[in-house]
């Protein structure tokens, strides 16, 4: 969700404000809340379901569950054996697939417009119907092993993003990778991924999404006819988790087998969900654009063509997550640089946001940027429904998508400045650098 | 940013079916876009669809100028490409992407195999489209290929090239394309070797855009919400500049292959990356809807595939087994490719061949037939369903000179498709005997 946002007002833009479709949200007496966005533009309709349980969800031990089990969800029920419900959605001419989250795990379907009507059928049938069979299991569990090897083991800097956030989190769950840790995942048992199963999936724990060519109130209808009678659970309250303070710089080096170096910092700071006042979270978010929203920006400007001391260098920050979470620069040296200059470099830049308002001009090209991926967005339905979905399940409600162009609108050069100094400060920084070391590749090129 | 869009599942057991005359009456019939075409005074040949719902355009200039036009300098099409925003007419790199980004527009250049592409998303509000429109037609017509960009860009290729070697995909990526190609043009990467991209010359870019950028090789597409006379003008406006010089000659013949291969890479990574092919099909080939509907059912389809089926399914050996053509301008890469711990590699290897053999033996079941032709004709809509992917398609159908109404044939291409036409097609194009077999990973650790 980096570099978003916008401004109607100083633009003088109403064009693309005005015509945006509305949200309607209707909630099922089980407790499943609905949400539906018409758009008519093309004759198709993308449905989701999001559950509110990810990784941050998981005690330790079995880190990576709420994955392990988003697999298993495709092998079958008594209604539908494994396999048939990849086979009736592509027969349908569907797309499908599922993700799972730190905050959330969900499960879509992309089909035409006439067809949403199956993709409610299976997904009301799998949210309480699941079968989990020991013999499946054991074949998924080598498939997310392989999963595994292919995202986080074989590639140096995911692997570095792996070590980085164990170090940078306390006791905050965002310590664990999503996908969970090796010797959790080659632990779980069908015990494991059935309570977990049965404590999360169900009707009063999801949200159904539904964007497209479709008329509201048959969906609503649809929906009634097929997740109504699903009988809700009693859901009972995470354990805060809430991280403790850190009281000083972290630093860590990350030896991979690897070409090249690089270099990460993280700042501890709040989300919309934790931040004292809500516009701290826009700020930082607009702080974030000032630094990388496009190749005009700070880093890519100043230390990629200017300085020319990286050859890559990027800043991130997400403010819808469920808890407090970081603030990420990273780069890579450019030949004969070191990371610690980088790292000098980069904290150069914060103490400069933190000295110096930010150009109007600067801020200007931010809000034109948000304003105008507003418009972008809503070229994709998929895009729009992740939106709704993901805002409702980290429990900000779904209303906040309406709000984020206005909001970051509304932020000044002296905020911006403000969370610069309040939160991007030394003590709350932590630093991973990639230290490469050589490639041993047995030599040996054959051909048999 | 730590999300895993996690590739499920699934797979068939086509149990079989409908008749065909059943699934014939329910394709639908809409017609897909409107394609309207033109030339521009100076012969650049135009495209435009007009679509509404949403005040943007998707614009791309799209030359004959990939890294099949590089000669022996690998990496000079994707170089040339990649310096046109650092400087032109007046500006430098900051002064363009200032002009952009002040106005939410998205630019890009770059190069693939058969085309280089620069491209413009932006709003339609004409304060905002006219400063991004004039942006990009002095990149296009009067970029300044100065040193010190050239010279910068150079060293950040570089260290791309080096971070290859991390990288068991690409490598075997690299690999398989040379196995295939030999000495012709589609043999070597687009960002080229550190070797080849080392010796480049400035003059050599400028060499290169003067004779490939030019009017008579270029083609405009439009798509977005833009009236025809408008979009007449921007065309003429984006290209007037360019002199209309004239196409390049055609590329030469893929050579056939004479033999089967095997080419092990040692890499202490702890997957082995298998690539299985050989060169395949191109855009204009009579055989293209029955190799495409075969590969669909082999392993072009996701989770329902043959080849997902025997690999993950039935035996969890890798997250993602799949198979492709990648039609081009001359025959591009026939594709079969999964992922396994090290010590998997030949069991891996062994479903994967037996797969692909018997489906060239036998051929799909007409049960498997139907079933992907309700897949692809089905989901039909959602080829196009947005801006940006009508965008592509419409820049497909230009480039590679297909039929205007591509698009609204092509489900009775489909449709015509039968199991003896692609038990033929897989015949004569797929030989077991001629593949290609690339892998990158550790052999030591194979015996367990």
């Amino acid at each position: 969700m980096k570099n978003k946002v916008v401004c109607a007002v100083l633009l003088s833009l109403p064009v693309v404000c005005s015509a945006e479709p509305k949200v309607l949200e209707h909630i099922l007496g089980n407790g499943l809340k609905v949400l539906v966005k018409e758009d008519h533009r093309s004759p198709v309709v993308v449905s989701q379901v999001w559950y509110k349980v990810g990784s941050s969800y998981e005690p330790g031990g079995i880190t990576g569950s709420s994955h392990m089990l988003e697999h298993m969800m495709f092998k079958g029920t008594d209604k539908h054996p494994a396999g048939e419900f990849s086979r009736i959605i592509a027969e349908n001419g569907g797309d499908e697939n599922a993700f799972t989250g730190q905050d959330y795990t969900a499960y879509f379907q992309t089909m035409e417009a006439s067809r949403l009507e199956v993709s409610f059928d299976l997904e009301a049938d799998r949210m309480r119907n699941l079968h989990l069979l020991p013999e499946e299991l054991k074949k998924e569990l080598q498939v997310v092993t392989e999963e595994r090897r292919m995202r986080t083991d074989d590639v140096p800097q995911a692997k570095m993003s792996e070590h980085f956030a164990a170090v940078a989190y306390s006791n905050s769950p965002y310590k664990n990778p999503i996908i969970g840790w090796p010797s959790d995942i080659a632990n779980y048992t069908v015990e494991d991924l059935q309570a977990w199963y049965q404590r999360w999936y169900a009707p009063n724990n999801a949200t159904l999404v539904v964007v497209g060519d479709v008329q509201t109130k048959a969906v609503f209808d649809l929906a009634e006819k097929y997740f109504g009678a699903l009988k809700p659970s009693e859901i009972k309250p995470l354990k805060p988790q809430t991280e403790i303070e850190q009281l000083g710089v972290r630093k860590i080096t990350v030896k991979v087998p690897a070409k090249l170096p690089s270099v990460v910092l993280g700042y501890k700071v709040p989300v919309l969900k934790t931040a004292e006042h809500e516009w701290e979270a826009y700020a930082l978010e607009v702080l974030a654009g000032v630094l990388d929203g496009g190749s005009s920006a700070r880093l890519s400007s100043g230390l990629v063509r200017g300085k020319q001391i990286a050859v890559s260098a990027g800043a991130g920050y997400g403010l819808t997550t469920r808890l407090p979470s970081l603030f990420e620069l990273e780069a890579t040296p450019a030949e004969g640089k070191t990371v610690q200059e980088l790292e000098t470099a980069l904290k150069a830049e914060i103490t400069k946001l933190q000295q110096k308002l930010v150009d109007n001009e600067e801020l200007q090209r931010i809000k034109a940027q948000v304003l105008a991926s507003a418009v972008y967005e809503r070229d994709s339905n998929f895009y729009q429904a992740m939106q709704l979905g993901m805002l409702e399940t980290v429990g900000l409600g779904w209303q906040k998508v309406d709000e984020y162009v206005g909001k970051v609108n509304q932020v000044t050069a002296e905020q911006v400045r403000d969370v610069a100094r309040k939160y991007l400060i030394e003590d709350h920084l932590n630093i991973a650098y990639l230290d490469p070391q050589p490639i041993n590749q047995n030599a040996s090129k054959g051909t048999k | 940013m730590r999300n895993y869009l996690s590739r499920q599942k699934i797979t068939a057991t086509f149990l079989l079916l409908f008749s065909t005359f059943l699934l014939l009456s329910s394709v639908n019939c809409q017609a897909a876009a409107k394609i309207e075409r033109w030339q521009t005074p100076q012969g650049s040949r135009v495209f435009y669809v007009h679509t509404e719902g949403l005040p943007m355009v998707d614009i791309q200039v799209v030359f004959d100028a990939g890294s099949a036009r590089d000669g022996q300098q690998y990496g000079l099409s994707s170089l040339t490409a990649g310096l046109l925003d650092t400087g032109a007419g007046k500006w430098n790199a900051d002064q363009i992407a200032q002009r952009f980004e002040s106005v939410g527009a998205l630019f890009g250049a770059g190069s693939s195999i058969d085309t280089a592409t620069v491209s413009l998303r932006t709003l339609t509000d004409p304060a905002l489209f006219d400063k991004a429109l004039e942006t990009a037609q002095v990149i296009l017509s009067k970029p300044s290929f100065n040193k010190a960009d050239f010279e910068r860009e150079k060293k950040r290729t570089l260290a791309g090239l080096k971070q290859v070697d991390e990288s068991p995909a690409e490598l075997a990526s690299i690999a398989f394309y040379k196995a295939l190609y030999g000495d012709h043009p589609y043999a070597h990467p687009g960002s080229g070797v550190i070797k080849t991209v080392s010796a480049l010359k400035i003059a050599d870019l400028r060499n290169f855009y003067k004779k490939y950028y030019v009017a008579a090789n270029a083609i405009v597409v439009i798509v977005g919400d833009l009236s025809k006379q408008q979009a007449e003008q921007t065309a003429e406006k984006l290209l007037g500049g360019l002199p209309v010089g004239e196409k390049p000659q055609n590329l030469p013949d893929v050579a056939l292959l004479t033999k089967a291969n095997q080419q092990h890479t040692e890499f202490p990574s702890t997957q082995t990356h298998v690539l299985v092919g050989l060169p395949g099909t191109y855009r204009k080939d009579p055989d293209y809807f029955n190799l495409y509907v075969g590969n669909h059912i082999l392993g072009g389809s996701g989770l329902v595939s043959k080849l997902f089926d025997e690999v993950r399914e039935k035996r969890g050996l890798a997250y993602s087994a799949s198979s492709a053509f990648i039609p081009m301008l001359k025959p591009g890469p026939f594709l079969v490719s999964l992922q396994t711990r090290n010590d998997q590699t030949q069991q891996a290897l062994e479903v994967l061949n037996k797969t692909l053999n018997d489906f060239i033996a036998k051929g799909p079941t007409e049960g498997e037939l139907v079933a992907a032709k309700k897949n692809i004709t089905g989901g039909f809509a959602m080829r196009f369903d947005t801006n940006k992917k009508l965008s592509s398609y419409v820049g497909m159908i230009a480039f590679y000179d297909l039929p205007l109404d591509y698009l609204d044939t092509f489900q009775k291409k489909i449709e015509e498709v039968t199991v003896a036409s692609i038990t033929d097609a897989f015949k004569r194009r797929v030989n077991p005997q001629l593949l290609q077999t690339i892998t990158v990973g550790n052999s030591t650790k194979s015996a367990k």
